[in-house]
């Protein structure tokens, strides 16, 4: 780029084209957008060859101010034109080449803040009241430190009764020179039948997830302290179909839509007739098979004349099953250690909604 | 629980062809037995009877003489080159047999018990090719003088024979569940009954009177008895029947013979000697408790009692017991002074039959069940007496079992019956019950008919009236088996008939339950606490509420602490937690020692649990019958029994709270997080707390505790860094962090009407950055309440949007014991932009808020 030492005559077509050329020139070979500024600069700067041709209009004579300042114009419009377009392409270029370079590796750790989790046995328990919510049921709850009268005696186990010495109970100690005061650790959800009878009325649909107590020592498969989920339904003209159909649904919620229950004769003071209820378990080890699930029944005239209830007008049915013994199915647990010591790395498994 | 052998229950009720344990099983799950275990076969393979047809003894170098034979074993003999069937050679060291006697032959292949195979093998310069077997080998008692030859035991059979269902070494055996209700299950009576419920098997009752057994027996002058309970329990008499039989003469302590004591064995009792095994194999059989006095150490007459003060007596298990007034006692001699045994429980050591036994006296009761099971639990003696009693036997059953035991005593051990039955009988008849014709239906939800419900009825044993009355009044009267005290109520009879029907035919329906809400408010926050924590990081776990005092000791809770009143177990599983947790944060370090112990030493875990704190001056709960409504007066004091248990949360943070990773180093937990937990969960339940400093709270930092109250002042918890010491007692990391709140209290203080929104102002927003220096023991809580207080009574109105504190500065330019706190406030209008002198306005106010309150200045 030079600056002639004379202004370019704007009459001089030829002056003027080449003028144009070198400007073309120098904006194609503009490599970036600095050498394209560059080349704006010194060719459609104020000094620029062109700039001055086109002051140098102003000098001439009316008949050729037309006749220049066209051609110079036309001259000015074609290189902005081309600084445009160079530029546009430069830009581009850059743009490319900047976000290449930005680029990181994404795979690098991210977890900068904790990530906590809940309990399985706790996320299972709201997964099964949500499952009693969705028919309509509510959601009961009772103490854990138990009167022995709703333990026991409201359910249709008098102080005698054979069944009260198979639950392993801890019983709460008489303070010092004071009387028994006749509470349990509850062995099992089924007091908060009572209270719900007692407290709600008929008709009566609720489930009642809770911790129970046994005076087992922890082992593979036995923990003194665990959980239950009781469901009970009193109401006039239920019958064991109604818990039949309950059951089936409620082993569906649980383990998919191939599950299925069968009952088959037990014996509960609460409960009569009383059944055991097993679970049709396509995973269980050595083949599919049934394999214990929970105990039910219809529930016993005698619990609902506890509660102020007329068994002649209304009747109901109850279960209850192992709320570890139904994760350990659900997720092939084998030890109930896992479950109960507290270890972050057992709960941080079960992140994913369970 | 009662083991079942498959050929002993063939006596009562018919059984299929090749019937297996599992099939067996499976049969008596559906009418309500459930297995408890298959136990296998003692002994497996080809067990033969085979005919010693060549003898030839064989001095050895060793001083011993082995008997090289030959021995005839039917289709199991060997092959000769020119197809004739040869003897099996089979070396013998015992010498109490000869040739044509037909012993036992064990053949390669059988398994023993032991376990202990057979096989071919050289010995003594031949191939032996099985073994002749002694009882002892084949686990059928501890006889090894000699082999067994089956003339001796009474058994015949040809060479061949399968020896194993000869001597019932092959079967499988079935241990079943037997629920309370089911008392006569624990015989082969019962259990023959249920599988002919199951599958309509041909059933023989041989528990019913026979004919012949004691008939033309005098009915007086026998062994005096008399049942004189004067304390009966609920007003049952403790013994309400008494069969007595005396048979002289026998050979009492003599084996039994092999057959029952094989069967002993197979129901997992111990043979003993002929008296006892009888009376075991009659209970075993019928369901009958029975037991055998030696005759000549009585002192009759025999006086069923209660037990008076001080009396002791040493049981056959040579324990001597100090008796409860309570305990139902057999008792002989003058003034029925002398204790035999405890009544339908266990005998004593002092008429107990011996070597020199020959006359018997057989006692065959009924025992009210209560009384039995008493007495057997405070003597800790389940026995297989007191098992049947406190189940409920059959009270027409003695007579039975008296004489089928003196049958079986005469057969086996000579002697003779005393021609004379002593039958005390104070029992009544069963119950007649009222059952509603449509019962079994309405419960069931089959239809079954009346006729139906009447044959499942007659099937177990009831006598079945007619009907009375029509429609949904139509009662039958039911008059129930006397084997079958449990059935006391019309229900009784319906789970009867619905096992007879079987479960499998119970369609399922689902209820159609009235409409619901849901879960309540409560039960929606408290989910919510426990995922509000886990979304910030903190992972959920359980821990065991009890405790002990070394756990509270190593927190240095004072003595006087409230922590420390906990309600004790009377049977804790250990001694050094005995007792219920008054504080949810005592267990859940537990939960934090343990993982820091496994490796994981950046750690937040919280746990949502109750604890139990004692009402003071609580009394006892009143303990009101059953199948009754108590008062509500009643009821009142057994709810206000029950100790409170409020839910609670607690959290133990330690290590990094931020993990260090390439971007830099991570941030260690402190203090502030478990702070912010507890703001975070009030803020989730919508709860304005304050908070104060707590110098004085365990097991948290002197320094670094704070205290969280409701508007109202309730204490709602505690948080901050722990004590150093407690730390370190508990070899935690260094730092660590907890926190404790009462969730109860959080939700009763949460609001009970919905939020109610404010609009959101378009209006653009005023930034203004105020520095006040304060004195450095002015809390930061304090000043930004000054900070809020002023800005709301400024010129402009309460247009502060939000403040927050961005820097604290102590040093030279504040001067000593002063601090400046930075507050950058966001100010808005909700109708109008701020002007500046608006902006000014609140600024001044702010600042003197703060002057008036602390002496603040603003900082230059």
């Amino acid at each position: 780029m030079s600056t002639p030492d004379t202004p370019l005559n704007p009459l001089d077509a030829d002056a003027v084209g080449r003028a144009l050329d070198d400007a073309l020139a120098a904006v194609a070979a503009a490599g970036d957008l600095d050498a394209l500024k560059s080349a704006r600069l010194a060719h459609t700067g104020e000094r620029s060859p062109l700039a001055l041709a086109n002051r140098a209009i102003g000098g001439l004579a009316p008949a050729d101010k037309a006749v220049a300042g066209k051609a110079l114009g036309q001259a000015r419009g074609r290189l902005n034109a081309a600084i445009a377009a160079r530029e546009e392409v430069l830009a581009a270029e850059r743009d490319a080449r900047v976000l290449v370079e930005e680029a990181v590796d994404v795979t690098l750790p991210s977890d900068r803040t904790p990530r906590g989790a809940r309990h399985p046995l706790e996320l299972l328990q709201e997964r099964i009241a949500d499952v009693f919510v969705a028919m309509g049921w509510e959601i009961a709850e009772g103490p854990e430190v138990e009167a022995e009268w709703f333990n026991f005696d409201a359910l249709n186990f008098g102080p005698d009764h054979p069944a009260r010495q198979m639950q392993d109970t801890f019983y709460v100690a008489a303070p010092e020179g004071e009387p028994d005061p006749h509470l349990v650790l509850r062995t099992h959800t089924s007091p908060v039948q009572a209270r719900s009878l007692l407290e709600r009325g008929v008709p009566l649909y609720v489930a009642c997830p809770g911790r129970v107590f046994r005076t087992d020592e922890l082992d593979a498969t036995h923990t003194p302290v665990f959980h239950q989920v009781e469901g009970i339904a009193v109401d006039e003209g239920l019958t064991m179909a109604h818990l039949k159909g309950t059951l089936d649904h409620f082993a569906r919620a649980m383990f998919g839509p191939d599950a299925r229950t069968r009952l088959r004769p037990s014996f509960f003071p609460f409960t009569e007739p009383s059944a055991e209820m097993d679970l049709w378990f396509p995973q269980k080890k050595g083949g599919p098979g049934w394999i214990e699930w929970g105990g039910c029944g219809m529930v016993n005239p005698n619990v609902l004349r506890a509660a102020g209830v007329d068994p002649e007008v209304y009747s109901g049915f109850a279960f209850g099953m192992g709320i570890e013994r139904t994760l350990m199915l659900r997720h092939e647990i084998a030890d109930m250690h896992d479950m109960v010591e507290g270890d972050v790395r057992f709960s941080t498994q079960f992140r994913a909604v369970i | 629980m009662p083991r079942i052998p498959l050929t002993w229950l063939a006596e009562h009720v018919e059984l299929p062809e090749g019937l297996s344990a599992e099939q067996l099983a499976a049969d008596l799950v559906r009418v309500g037995l459930e297995e408890e275990a298959v136990h296998p076969a003692a002994v497996s393979g080809p067990l033969v009877v085979g005919r010693v047809v060549e003898r030839v003894p064989e001095p050895q170098k060793n001083g011993k003489t082995i008997n090289w034979c030959q021995v005839d074993v039917g289709d199991h003999n060997g092959t000769a080159e020119d197809g004739t069937r040869t003897p099996r050679g089979i070396v013998c060291g015992a010498h109490n047999f000869d040739v044509g006697d037909h012993v036992v032959v064990a053949l390669p292949g059988t398994v023993l018990p032991g376990p202990f195979a057979i096989a071919s093998r050289k010995t003594y310069g031949h191939v032996s090719d099985g073994m002749i077997c002694s009882s002892r080998e084949l686990g059928l008692g501890d006889d090894h003088d000699g082999i067994i030859v089956l003339s001796e035991i009474g058994v015949e059979a040809a060479p061949g024979t399968d020896a194993r269902a000869l001597l019932g070494l092959g079967e499988e055996v079935l241990e079943i569940n037997v629920t309370p209700d089911r008392g006569y299950c624990f015989a082969m009576r019962g259990v023959a009954r249920e599988y002919a419920h199951s599958t309509g098997a041909a059933f023989t009752d041989r528990g019913l009177p026979r004919a012949g057994a004691d008939e033309g027996l005098a009915t007086t002058g026998g062994f005096a008895v008399e049942l004189r309970d004067e304390a009966p329990i609920h007003g049952v008499a403790g013994a309400d029947r008494f069969v007595a039989r005396v048979v002289r003469g026998v050979a009492a302590s003599t084996p039994s013979p092999s057959w029952m004591q094989q069967r002993l064995t197979q129901a997992g009792m111990r043979p003993i000697s002929l008296a006892v095994d009888v009376t075991n194999y009659v209970m075993l059989d019928l369901g009958q408790p029975l037991h055998a006095y030696d005759l000549a150490t009585l002192d009759g007459p025999i006086v069923v009692r209660r037990a008076r003060a001080g009396e002791r007596l040493t049981t056959l298990d040579g324990v001597d017991r100090a008796l409860d007034p309570e305990d139902l006692l057999i008792t002989d001699g003058p003034d029925a002074g002398r204790v035999l045994g405890l009544a339908g429980v266990m005998g004593g050591a002092e008429t107990e039959v011996s070597e020199s036994t020959t006359d018997l006296l057989i006692e065959a009761a009924h025992f009210d069940p209560v009384s039995i099971a008493r007495t057997a639990r405070r003597h800790k003696l389940p026995s297989e007496a007191s098992k049947r009693f406190e189940r409920g036997v059959d009270p027409q059953l003695p007579r039975v079992a008296a004489a089928r035991v003196v049958e079986l005593l005469v057969e086996h051990g000579g002697g003779t019956a005393d021609p004379v039955l002593t039958d005390v009988d104070l029992t009544t008849p069963p119950p007649v019950l009222s059952l509603p014709v449509d019962l079994p239906a309405r419960l069931i939800g089959l239809d079954l008919d009346v006729a139906a419900v009447s044959r499942y009825l007659r099937e177990i044993g009831c006598t079945v009236g007619e009907v009375v009355g029509a429609g949904a009044d139509a009662v039958v009267s039911v008059t129930v088996p006397t084997w079958r005290p449990d059935l006391t109520e019309p229900v009784d009879l319906v789970e009867e008939v619905a096992r007879l029907h079987g479960y499998d035919a119970i369609p399922s329906v689902v209820p159609r339950s009235p409409v619901g809400l849901g879960l309540t408010v409560a039960q929606r926050r408290r989910r919510r606490v426990a995922q509000v924590l886990a979304d910030a990081g903190w992972v959920e776990t359980l821990s065991y509420p009890f405790v002990g005092a070394a756990q509270l000791d190593a927190l240095a809770l004072p003595a006087d602490d409230e922590r420390r009143r906990m309600v004790r177990l009377a049977n804790p599983l250990s001694e050094e937690r005995p007792s219920m947790r008054a504080s949810l944060l005592v267990t859940l370090l537990d939960t934090a020692r343990r993982n820091v112990a496994r490796g994981t030493a950046d750690l937040a875990v919280f746990e949502v649990g109750a604890v139990t704190l004692p009402r003071p001056g609580a009394v006892a709960a009143p303990v009101p019958p059953v199948a009754q409504r108590p008062s509500d007066d009643v009821l009142d004091a057994v709810r206000a029994a029950v100790p409170h248990q409020p839910r609670y949360v607690a959290g133990v943070l330690t290590g990094l709270r931020e993990p260090a990773g390439w971007w830099g180093p991570g941030r260690p937990a402190d203090h502030t997080d478990a702070i912010d937990a507890v703001r975070l969960l009030a803020e989730t339940l919508g709860v304005e707390l304050a908070v104060a400093a707590d110098a004085e709270r365990a097991p948290w930092h002197p320094g670094r505790c704070a205290r969280f109250t409701t508007a109202d002042g309730t204490l709602v918890g505690h948080a901050g860094e722990l004590h150093p010491n407690v730390v370190a007692a508990l070899g935690l990391p260094a730092r660590a962090s907890a926190f404790e709140v009462d969730l109860d209290v959080l939700l009763t203080a949460a609001p009970r009407t919905e939020v109610v929104a404010r609009e959101v102002s378009t209006f653009p927003v005023a930034k203004e950055d105020v520095a006040l220096v304060v004195p450095a023991d002015v809390p930061v809580a304090d000043v930004l309440d000054a900070v809020r207080t002023g800005a709301a009574a400024s010129a402009a109105g309460d247009v502060l949007e939000s403040a927050r504190l961005f820097d604290v500065y102590t040093g030279e330019q504040v001067g000593d014991g002063q601090r400046s706190l930075a507050f950058a406030l966001r100010l808005r209008a909700a109708d109008r932009t701020l002007t500046a002198d608006e902006t000014a306005a609140v600024r001044a106010a702010v600042v003197a808020e703060a002057e008036r309150r602390f002496g603040a200045t603003l900082r230059a």
